[in-house]
């Protein structure tokens, strides 16, 4: 019988796994695992800076809907990669992280770069291990990515001592199946629940879905759609819900929440029955909570137990996958005579929904010789990719920008950082999406500070010739920062001026990337033209935007969602 | 309001620092914490004193069984239970208070288990109040020493046959 070491071993079990592409960065702890990939089959990314793996594994989870996989080293490593994790964990993102460790026997007395990532990382991951014998490996990996992508996903941390790696053992005989007994998620909602919750919304006069990132992680955006326009009910999502449900649809009022639409905040606040689905009632979403949708019941369809009546108290609750909670609603509902008979009894509030939507609108002002207006930026190149594209975001203006004037008609073609809202995200998450889908239109939101906080992985994607679209809205502030300066203390810009900063064109070139750029509203198409026909390397796309351009409407922190700033 | 919990969780490595690191990061209470094997050795029972609300109360609840070493979680608030705990309490002697001392001994049912020149050390289990009264009586003599355990609870089994 042949024997194998743990490293080869934990190879073998990724390839069990179905997973063809791992991320990642070598040091001495991992050697084992870097000599095996040498003659592995699986295709391994190789990073600039460990948290671009971590954001790399991520994006590329998102756009996909199978786990990330990152391999790191031990110390340094490992702790570049807790930003990464953290950001995962909030958004539930499913994601399995390998971290080399020193030997067993000298974990604790502070060998060299020993960290106690387990330790670190307990809060910030589903669920982590420390393997302490090659033996227990195989059934760790199984478990690993079990808990990653049931229930609800998350990040998943493995740490492995060299000596595991570098251990030997017979044939590999990896679990087909595994159950725990201690973990067990609910997918079926409960049926006496269901029942009480279509009752509840066929009497509702102002009904309202409110839907989450859970419809996009339950891939149940068709039977979201189904079920809304069914029974004619207008819809809005979170953040991360953006592509759950059609941006184009006609019963979709947009975002709701701080920067959501005037439409989705007035219909959240004077709604007589809310359907929360997979969503956590944010409190970037509720603003102030005590008066947070006050007239309404709510229904509440959540996989996590700890997500309902956390924040806000429910009145119906489905613990149960939301997916499979919808197909059971939807099967249940009445003949589709009488669905349009319902729908008809709603036809005051959806005139009302319009007059909401038309009113004020999400708006811009782009002067034809004035400074370009990010959200014009936007618009043309939601107009040049007919919205076919998959688009990520940095963390501030852009990504609110990005949220409103770009329409998402598919999950998982905006992935964005929502919980942690992690500066410096979502160039590595475009990168992480192209691998994933190589023929795709791929282009990050960036502002100019978040860009540069993983700018290095440029030249990852140039190594792996990567076109992704680098769309800098370059303001030269750290403008979600300065836009709350400028609201709530007193216009006193205290370090939040960036304008020392590279030539974002120069940069480019400097990495062999291609740099453009455009400083006039009428540059702006022809820039994105050029920028989109590139197909072999990434392209960085230097907006020269209007510095004080604000995110509006905008509900400041606290207040009630119907106490928004308009432009 | 004051809940005694007890969790029970597999018997793996790191699984007390899930716990109370949960209990940290979250703001919630713990006021005391015991952690013992159970019949089965892989099996370790948690038992925790923790306060707050319902909401607070149903997040502990829901959060615990969110864990992945959680195996159940068994709140015995408005359940009938018997719940002790055992304090090592050294008081002073003199010639002149031993007589009495013992007999506060007696009358809690505790016990010396170490006697020196100076001291006794005695042993006590019962509910939380017992002990608060055996100590109160103890005080004026002078208490060098007190160590108590965290509570342990278990329900009572149904009367009828
Ligand atoms: C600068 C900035 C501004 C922001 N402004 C806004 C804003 O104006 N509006 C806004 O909406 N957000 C905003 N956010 C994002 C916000 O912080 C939250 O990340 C977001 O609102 C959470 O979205 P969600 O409720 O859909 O929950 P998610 O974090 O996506 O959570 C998903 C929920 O679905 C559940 N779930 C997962 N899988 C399933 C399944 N299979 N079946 C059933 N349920 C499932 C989970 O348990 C969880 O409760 C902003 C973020 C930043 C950084
Ligand atoms: C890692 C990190 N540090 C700090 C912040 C706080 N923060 C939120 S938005 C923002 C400004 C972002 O500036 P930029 O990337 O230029 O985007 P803009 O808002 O100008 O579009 C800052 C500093 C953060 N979200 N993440």
């Amino acid at each position: 019988m042949t024997k194998k070491n743990g490293a080869v071993i934990l190879l073998e079990c990724l390839i069990k796994e179905g997973v063809d592409t791992v991320f990642g960065f070598p040091g001495g702890a991992v050697l084992p695992i870097y000599d095996a990939l040498y003659d592995s089959p699986i295709k391994h990314i190789l990073v600039r800076h460990e948290q671009g793996a971590v954001h790399m594994a991520d994006g590329y989870a998102r756009a996909l809907g199978r786990p990330g996989v990152v391999i790191v080293t031990s110390g340094p490593g490992a702790t570049n990669t807790v930003t990464g994790i953290a950001t995962a964990y909030m958004d539930s993102i499913p994601m399995v992280v390998i971290t080399g460790q020193v030997p067993t026997a000298l974990i604790g007395n502070d060998a060299f770069q020993e960290a106690d990532i387990v330790g670190i990382t307990r809060p910030c991951t589903k669920h982590n291990y420390l393997v302490k014998d090659l033996k227990d490996l195989p059934r760790i990996i199984k478990e690993s990515f079990y808990i990653a992508t049931t229930g609800r996903p998350g990040p998943v941390l493995v740490d492995i001592p060299k000596d595991v790696l570098t251990a030997v053992m017979g044939e590999l005989k990896y679990p087909d199946k595994i159950t725990i007994e201690s973990y067990q998620p609910n997918y079926k909602g409960h049926p006496g629940q269901i029942k009480k919750a279509l009752q509840l919304i066929l009497s509702a006069k102002r009904p309202v879905v409110y839907a989450g990132g859970g419809v996009v992680l339950s891939n149940a955006a068709q039977e979201l759609t189904a079920f809304a326009e069914k029974l004619g009910i207008p819809t809005t999502t979170t953040l991360m819900g953006l592509g759950g449900f059609p941006g184009t649809h006609d019963l979709f009022m947009g975002m709701l929440g701080m920067h959501g639409t005037f439409c989705a905040n007035m219909a959240v606040t004077n709604t007589d029955c809310l359907i929360a689905i997979g969503a956590r009632f944010d409190d970037r979403v509720t603003g102030k909570i005590d008066e947070f949708a006050p007239y309404a019941d709510i229904v509440h369809i959540d996989i996590d137990p700890t997500s309902i009546s956390k924040n806000v108290s429910v009145d119906i609750p489905i613990v149960g996958d939301v997916k499979e909670v919808l197909k059971e609603m939807v099967k249940a509902l009445p003949q589709a005579k009488a669905l349009k008979e319902h729908r008809k009894g709603l036809s005051e509030w959806q005139a009302q929904i319009n007059e909401w939507r038309t009113t004020h609108a999400l708006s811009y002002n782009q002067e034809p010789n004035g400074k370009i207006k990010p959200q014009f930026v936007i618009e043309k190149l939601y107009e040049l990719t007919k919205g076919n594209a998959i688009i990520t975001t940095e963390v501030g203006q852009n990504q609110m920008w990005a949220a409103q004037f770009f329409k998402y008609d598919k999950p998982r073609s905006f992935l964005t950082s929502g919980g942690l809202g992690t500066m410096g995200f979502g160039f590595p998450a475009a990168i992480g999406a192209q691998i994933a889908f190589p023929k795709s239109t791929v282009a990050v939101i960036a502002g100019d500070g978040s860009l540069q906080m993983n700018i290095q992985e440029l030249a990852t994607a140039v190594q792996y010739k990567l076109p992704v679209k680098v769309v800098i809205l370059n303001n030269m502030v750290l403008g979600m920062v300065r836009q709350w300066q400028e609201l709530f203390f007193d216009k006193r810009y205290s370090h939040t001026c960036i304008s020392v900063a590279p030539d974002f064109v120069k940069l480019a070139d400097a990495y062999g990337a291609v740099g453009l750029r455009a400083k006039k509203p009428s540059e702006v198409e022809q820039v994105l033209k050029e920028g989109l026909a590139v197909k072999d390397r990434p392209v960085l796309m230097d907006f020269r935007i209007d510095q004080f351009e604000g995110v509006y409407p905008m509900v400041p922190a606290g207040q009630p969602l119907n106490k928004m700033l308009l432009v | 309001m004051r809940h005694t919990i007890s969790v029970l969780v597999t018997n793996e490595f790191g699984v007390l620092s899930r716990i109370s690191g949960l209990f940290s990061g979250r703001g919630f209470n713990i006021e005391s914490l015991s952690v013992a094997e159970t019949l089965d050795p892989h099996v370790s029972r948690m038992t925790i004193v923790t306060s707050g609300d319902d909401k607070v109360l149903e997040q502990i609840n829901k959060q615990l069984n969110k864990l992945i070493n959680v195996i159940k979680v068994y709140d015995f608030t408005g359940e009938d239970h018997i719940e002790r705990e055992l304090a090592l309490v050294k008081v002073n002697i003199t010639a002149d208070s031993r007589a009495e001392i013992l007999s506060i001994v007696d009358i809690f049912r505790a016990k010396v288990v170490d006697v020196s020149p100076r001291t006794y050390t005695i042993e006590i289990t019962g509910d939380e109040e017992k002990i608060s009264a055996l100590t109160e009586l103890l005080r004026p003599f002078g208490i060098k020493e007190i160590v108590r355990t965290g509570r342990i609870a278990m329900a009572r089994s149904p009367k009828q046959k």
